[in-house]
């Protein structure tokens, strides 16, 4: 059955993929998103994701809709990890399963494209120096990412 | 019409809340509400996404009574 889900737990990356794969799949396409050591020039130690639950999740549901529709037979789960994550954690990920590779492929670049499109969720990174901002933010309290 | 908007992330740290009200001429349309946050401090952009209920909205919409309204910053998921 697929679904989408916003967890503060780990995210269970087998769990998920066997989730999707039924017998009569031949690809299981996955997607992770994991939490990177550096941005823009600077070490960054963390992230903080939050989200606008309700509405992300509303969000996130809508695009796993889409995506299974790019071909019949997609079984697609979608899952977004919240809260204080640290460098190599998985913050997000996407299993397509289909009998043929190249809809699971689609399905699968499909929901991560959208889902850093339109859902509402934000990241703060936690630096090296102790210092924090929020990515994208472009208000005038954020000092510049880039150095 | 008073408006009550949830704000979040970075926006929630501009404003040092994540509720405020806006006061909007009736009927209160998001366009409205999307020009008065802007006010609620120097640190909020020009013209900030606003939704509706859980889904983005068009300057157009009508907001009613009851309605949950908030002002969404640049995603970041992913």
């Amino acid at each position: 059955m697929s679904r989408s889900a916003i967890v503060t737990a780990p995210i269970d990356v087998s769990a998920i993929a066997e989730e999707v794969q039924a017998a009569t799949s031949g690809a299981v396409a996955t997607f992770l998103g994991t939490v990177r050591n550096t941005s823009g020039g600077r070490a960054v130690t963390g992230l903080e994701y939050s989200a606008y639950t309700e509405m992300a999740t509303r969000e996130m549901d809508a695009i796993v809709r889409e995506a299974i529709a790019i071909a019949t037979g997609v079984e697609l789960v979608a899952v977004h990890r919240v809260g204080d994550l640290m460098v190599g954690d998985v913050c997000v990920m996407i299993a397509a399963a289909h009998a043929h590779r190249s809809p699971a492929f689609d399905a699968c670049r499909y929901a991560i494209e959208e889902i850093k499109k339109r859902v509402p969720i934000w990241k703060r990174e936690r630096y090296a120096d102790g210092s924090s901002e929020w990515v994208n933010a472009c208000t005038q309290h954020a000092t510049s990412a880039s150095t | 019409m008073i408006v009550a908007v949830r704000v979040f992330a970075s926006y929630a740290d501009a404003i040092g809340s994540d509720r405020a009200t806006v006061s909007v001429p009736d009927p209160a349309t998001v366009g409205a509400v999307r020009a008065a946050v802007t006010t609620l401090s120097p640190s909020m952009p020009p013209r900030p996404i606003i939704a509706v209920n859980e889904e983005y909205a068009t300057d157009d919409v009508i907001i009613a009574p009851g309605d949950e309204v908030a002002v969404i910053p640049p995603v970041a998921g992913g």
